[in-house]
């Protein structure tokens, strides 16, 4: 009876400080503890501080009046509204310079980048020259550039530079004309879903059909025909209802239509240009990742360069592409809080710029003003994550 | 068995040492913390000439730097012992919060609200000031009036900007506010034509004037639209850190008004029979004492840095490149607004 | 019978030469056919091109150099219409924007570290150099506590530790200090240290552990702390220099460094801990790293700048550049943590293996066997970050502390250079200067990222 017991090996010799186990539970125990001492000391000291100092805190602030003027605001506000609505409106800027700067950044990025690999000398020692001098300067310096640099070689709204008669570019900015909408302005937008709808549909049966017959329809120049041609239709009938208001200059600005502010430009252009510098360099990485094998097979299926391009390589470079793209993507979006240096009213200068020092209260505006720089992270990053599965190799 | 003991006992050693020690302590006064460090840390402008700047080499100069300097002097007897933090108008509340500063010095402008919920105690009004506008000469302006639909650049985080807001509004005009971070960068976009019109403080409209590129090409429109007073400002919670910063300007005004000034003061301190000089100047009465300073306090002030007339002229007055008239700022006997309570 | 056709007269008894390819498909008329040329989109672009490059480097040659002014005193110099850069206010502002305000007669120190960061940094960066090891030990560790002295002036005045917070050891030792070292502090530290030894030794002990070795730990820890405290709290006679003094080219690269120096081991930690086994640990350290790399380095430093301080103890006032030094180190440990993890990822599982198998400890395992092939494979990745932490630097000045770029912008304001030309042609240096910086580290990552792929191809 007594051989058949297993004998205590270990546990009489080495005590159980050398279990991996125990020493594991040990470890994580002591960070656990350290971390939630930690916090608990910057909490303690954060509340007798601003007892100390009698800084107000909570997010009652959010509801007073906040009593500064906006440059640029996507949602009405004026001087009177609140903190809260002043934090809607500096939000809003972010996105806005983030959406348009991806859009530019992401066209900037796949044409470089394919012209880095382009056969054309000229083309390529441009593409080269420009990723190399954008990617080495500080973004800063580049928007500083932007924005003092060109801004002060910009004529005065009086002596601003036309173009086509309805566009003005001076040092205030880019004005547009502001399209207005009359009665009837609803017919004209239905009119150009239902073409939308219609090419949609077209473009679905044009592809099955190709795939049984090998004959497409040409989709390019019957979409655009139709999404031009049926609005316009409309238009015609119901007396076209859109209109423009012109900008006209009175007194020190001009009064009428969408004017895009320099600050805007200047941020936007300099976002766009440095991030698209590193997305050449992805796609480029890219492209390069595809094997000539890909091209060549391509080639002798007939394909012509464009088509090789845009059906086979890009396709299956987009797998390669996507993850560093999206975190291109983030850092614009995280870049665009550099719009403080420059006086666009975005988040940063804002919120954690004006409204913090009317109010003083440091702590809850810097954590808003991180906390919504992370929710658009993991947003962006989920959105493309989403894609990347969709384009990812499907394996057996 | 032994070694369980020991450690046992070094455990309980270690723990009873840490708990003896962990008695509370009292928070030091600020007089004896600046003493301890022997200097006092000031809060001054980033560069508004007349008020704080530095030159090449880093030397200050201006009214904001004086006065620093003569509470310096009141508590050392010593105008060296004073360290200059350049600060932007966002940054200045948050340093003196903090303790980065003792005193913060740098045109800021004396409101219910900073005073009463930022956790600051105003200690007076060094300048009396009022909001101007500034202007392209060719743009034929000449009342406040006519801005409507201008763009207006100004700094963030200043009563300016509200002060702006509320002008424009209570006058049912348009305008385009572009509020930067720094006073360099609201200058800069006004130079590049970013904006039609540059308001601030009237004193530092004169000073950023002489940054442009063609001074004489600006003017200043004649409108006033707020009452700006400039003070310096102390953190809540030292009443004997505030008496003292409060007192060293009333020092100032005091030997203003009593003639005492840097080259006779000590002509005064042998001579004078006035009992309000000998008050001032320490010779009678404990009054530094009272404040934990030196009894001489007023004399160190006045010998060092001179009386408020002498620091006002050095600065921002006629002679200056300001060109800054005495106004309001001269003294209560004069016509001005500068009134001290009286030393006894 | 057989036919023969050698009867040679119609048989050609040699090959005819080749005729020269066709003119149009050779030498540099076929290159530019084949390259610029091919189709008609390839000539629009290369026309286009050319036109850019026309309206772009001839003037900007012109600006720099041939239309450029390159003596004068002050503004009046520049002031023509169309002159080019104005070089004198470069030259004029030159000491500001590489030293700041620091004192004119203490410049030789910020020399001392710049040239003794070049010697030691050029030999680290040769890869076929010998002695790595101590080099790296010489910049990593040694260089930094040099130059802080040097820069600061030293002599931190280090006055309590643990005990005297609570008033306990002054007044046994008094107020004696030895070459500016304050003597009731070191007895404080001195006592600190035996009690923490003793009480880590005695928690070991109870539960088993060696005591003796854990003491023996934490008095090595607080040996290799003192040493360092010490170097900086000896009065060396140097003039203290305060950080609001920095400014230019110094403060730009004492941040790049600091940062990638202080978020190198803190890097190496959090990419352990982000592969580690145990949940809670992994979980922090995910955390942590996610939520720096979420944030943008501007909110960082409006935390370090404005929060921080309210999380300290009253009294607790650490310097400004300090601050922004802590925030960018975070913030790029947080980075660096990521470079990390990849080279920790493409190390074999193998390695790993092998490492258990002779019975080496986790520790011995990763300083010896899997670190030390990781970072090597990493330094590009090292020295990209480095590079994007070299451009981030310039946010500094949002909050105020003015580097190389804060510096050149404070100087666009000054009356005596106030010309049309003054903005670009500070603009024009800047660029230079930071184009320099980067471009060479970028060139030199790709050089060693050359090096380590021939090394690892079969």
């Amino acid at each position: 009876m007594s051989d058949l017991v297993e004998p205590a090996i270990g546990r009489s010799k080495t005590s159980f400080i050398n279990d991996p186990k125990v020493r594991s539970i040990g470890l994580q125990l002591i960070a656990l503890v350290l971390v939630v001492f930690l916090g608990w000391m910057f909490v303690d000291n954060a509340r007798q501080n601003l007892a100390a100092q009698k800084i107000a805190t909570g997010f009652g602030f959010l509801d007073n009046t906040a009593g500064f003027g906006i440059s640029q605001t996507l949602v009405p506000y004026s001087e009177t509204s609140t903190y809260g609505r002043a934090f809607l409106v500096g939000l809003l800027n972010t996105l806005l310079v983030a959406v348009v700067g991806i859009f530019f950044a992401t066209i900037i990025g796949f044409f470089v980048g394919i012209g880095r690999l382009s056969k054309n000398f000229v083309v390529r020692l441009l593409s080269t020259i420009y990723v190399e001098v954008i990617r080495n300067l500080p973004p800063l310096f580049q928007i500083l550039f932007w924005y003092l640099a060109v801004l002060s070689a910009m004529p005065s709204p009086r002596q601003s530079i036309n173009l086509l008669g309805e566009v003005f570019i001076s040092n205030r900015g880019i004005i547009v004309p502001r399209p207005v909408f009359e009665a009837g302005t609803g017919y004209v937008l239905w009119s150009f879903g239902a073409a939308l709808l219609v090419v949609i549909v077209l473009h679905y049966w044009s592809r099955e059909r190709r795939a049984e017959t090998g004959r497409g329809l040409p989709m390019l120049p019957i979409g655009l025909g139709l999404m031009i041609l049926v609005p316009f239709i409309a238009m015609a009938i119901t007396g076209f209802p859109i209109s423009l208001e012109r900008p006209e200059l009175k007194g020190f600005n001009f009064v009428g239509g969408v004017r895009v502010i320099p600050e805007f430009v200047a941020l936007t252009v300099a976002l766009a240009t440095y991030t698209g510098a590193f997305i050449a360099e992805n796609v480029r990485a890219g492209i390069q990742s595809v094997s000539h094998g890909q091209t060549e097979a391509a080639h002798s299926l007939g394909l012509r360069n464009g088509h090789t391009l845009r059906l086979v390589v890009i396709p299956q470079a987009m797998r390669v592409i996507i993850p560093p793209l999206t975190s291109q993507y983030l850092n614009l979006t995280k870049n665009s809080s550099l719009a403080v240096g420059i006086g666009y009213p975005d988040l940063v200068a804002v919120f954690a710029g004006t409204t913090l020092n009317q109010t003083g209260q440091a702590i809850e505006i810097i954590a808003i003003t991180m906390g919504v720089y992370l929710v658009l992270s993991i947003i962006t990053s989920v959105i493309m994550n989403v894609y990347n599965k969709r384009v990812a190799l499907v394996e057996r | 068995m032994m070694k369980r003991l020991l450690s046992t006992l070094a455990l309980a050693g270690a723990c009873g040492l840490a708990a003896f020690g962990a008695q509370a302590q009292t928070k030091p006064a600020k007089l004896d913390q600046i003493k301890a460090k022997g200097f006092i840390q000031c809060g001054v402008s980033q560069g508004l000439p007349g008020f704080s700047t530095p030159d090449d080499k880093g030397n200050w100069t201006g009214l904001d730097v004086d006065f620093c300097r003569a509470v310096a002097a009141a508590v050392f007897g010593d105008v060296t012992k004073v360290k200059f933090t350049p600060l932007s108008a966002k940054d200045r509340f948050t340093a003196l919060q903090s303790g980065d500063i003792d005193v913060l010095s740098r045109n800021t402008t004396w409101t219910i609200s900073r005073d009463t919920s930022l956790g600051l105690n105003f200690t007076g009004v060094t300048y009396y000031d009022g909001q101007g506008f500034m202007i392209r000469k060719d743009k034929k302006v000449t009342s406040a009036m006519e801005l409507s639909g201008a763009s207006v650049c100004t700094q963030t985080g200043t009563t300016t900007e509200q002060n702006l807001a509320d002008f424009f509004r209570a006058n049912n005009m348009t305008y385009e506010v572009i509020a930067f971070a720094t006073n360099d960068e609201v200058v800069k976009a006004y130079d590049a034509g970013r904006c039609d019109v540059l308001t601030t403080d009237r004193s530092g409209l004169a000073g950023e004037r002489l940054k442009l590129t063609n001074p004489d090409d600006h003017i200043v429109l004649p409108e006033i639209i707020s009452k700006e007073p400039l003070g310096p400002v102390v953190a809540h919670g030292d009443d004997q850190w505030f008496d003292i910063v409060k007192w060293v300007l009333f020092a100032q005004l005091t030997a203003e008004e009593l003639g005492v000034t840097s080259k006779n003061v000590d002509e005064q301190l042998k001579s004078s029979a006035n009992p309000e000089v000998k008050r001032l100047l320490g010779t009678e009465g404990k009054f530094g004492e009272g404040m934990g300073i030196g009894n001489d306090w007023g004399y160190q002030i006045v010998k060092t840095v001179g009386n408020y007339g002498e620091m006002y002229d050095r600065n921002v007055g006629p002679d200056t490149p300001l060109k800054l008239a005495r106004g309001v700022n001269a003294l209560w006997n004069k016509g001005g607004l500068q009134y001290a309570p009286p030393i006894r | 019978m057989s036919m023969t056709f050698d009867d040679g007269t119609f048989i050609r008894s040699e090959l005819v030469t080749p005729l020269p390819p066709p003119i149009r498909n050779v030498g540099i008329i076929g290159w530019m056919r084949e390259n610029l040329f091919s189709s008609v989109l390839n000539t629009l672009l290369t026309l286009f091109g050319l036109a850019l490059l026309v309206l772009i480097v001839p003037p900007m040659v012109r600006f720099a150099l041939i239309d450029a002014v390159w003596t004068g005193e002050n503004r009046e110099a520049c002031l023509d219409p169309g002159v080019g850069a104005c070089w004198p206010f470069i030259r004029a502002k030159f000491a500001q924007l590489i030293y700041g305000f620091y004192p004119i007669e203490e410049r030789w120190r910020p020399n001392i570290v710049f040239a003794a960061g070049a010697i030691l940094l050029v030999p680290l960066l040769v890869p076929s150099w010998p002695m790595k090891r101590l080099n790296a030990l010489l910049f990593f560790v040694v260089y930094p506590i040099i130059a802080f002295i040097l820069l600061t002036g030293g002599n931190i005045d280090a006055s309590s530790f643990l005990f005297q917070r609570f008033g306990l050891i002054q007044p046994i030792t008094g107020d004696a200090s030895l070459a500016g070292v304050n003597i009731a502090f070191w007895a404080d530290f001195v006592l600190t240290a035996l009690v923490a030894a003793a009480l880590v030794g005695g928690i070991i002990g109870l539960i088993g552990g060696n005591a003796l070795s854990a003491g023996r730990a934490v008095l090595l820890a607080f040996a290799g702390f003192g040493v360092l405290v010490l170097a900086w709290d000896i009065d060396f006679g140097l003039r203290p220099v305060e950080t609001r003094q920095w400014g230019g080219l110094l403060v730009t690269l004492v941040i790049a460094v600091t940062g990638i120096v202080a978020s190198l081991p803190l890097g190496i930690l959090l990419a352990l801990g982000r592969r580690s086994q145990m949940p809670i640990v992994r979980l922090l350290s995910i955390v942590f790293i996610e939520f720096w790399r979420g944030v943008p380095l501007i909110t960082v430093l409006f935390f370090a700048t404005y929060m921080l301080p309210l999380f300290l103890p009253q009294g607790a006032n650490p310097d400004g550049l300090l601050r922004a030094l802590v925030g960018v180190a975070l913030f790029s440990a947080a980075y660096m943590a990521e470079v990390v993890r990849g080279g920790l990822q493409a190390i074999p599982k193998g390695q790993y293996e092998g490492a258990m198998a002779v019975g080496l400890t986790w520790g011995q395992m990763m300083r010896l066997i899997v670190l030390p092939q990781a970072l090597t494979l990493v330094i590009p990745g090292i020295v990209n970050s480095f590079i994007s932490l070299f451009k981030d630097t310039t946010l500094v000045l949002i909050v105020s502390i003015f580097d190389f770029l804060g510096q050149l912008r404070a100087s666009f304001t000054d009356p005596n250079w106030a010309t049309p030309v003054t903005l670009y042609t500070g603009f024009a240096f800047a660029g230079i200067v930071y184009f320099l910086f980067c471009f060479g580290m970028s060139r030199y990552s790709l050089f060693v990222e050359r090096r380590l792929n021939t090394s690892h191809r079969h």
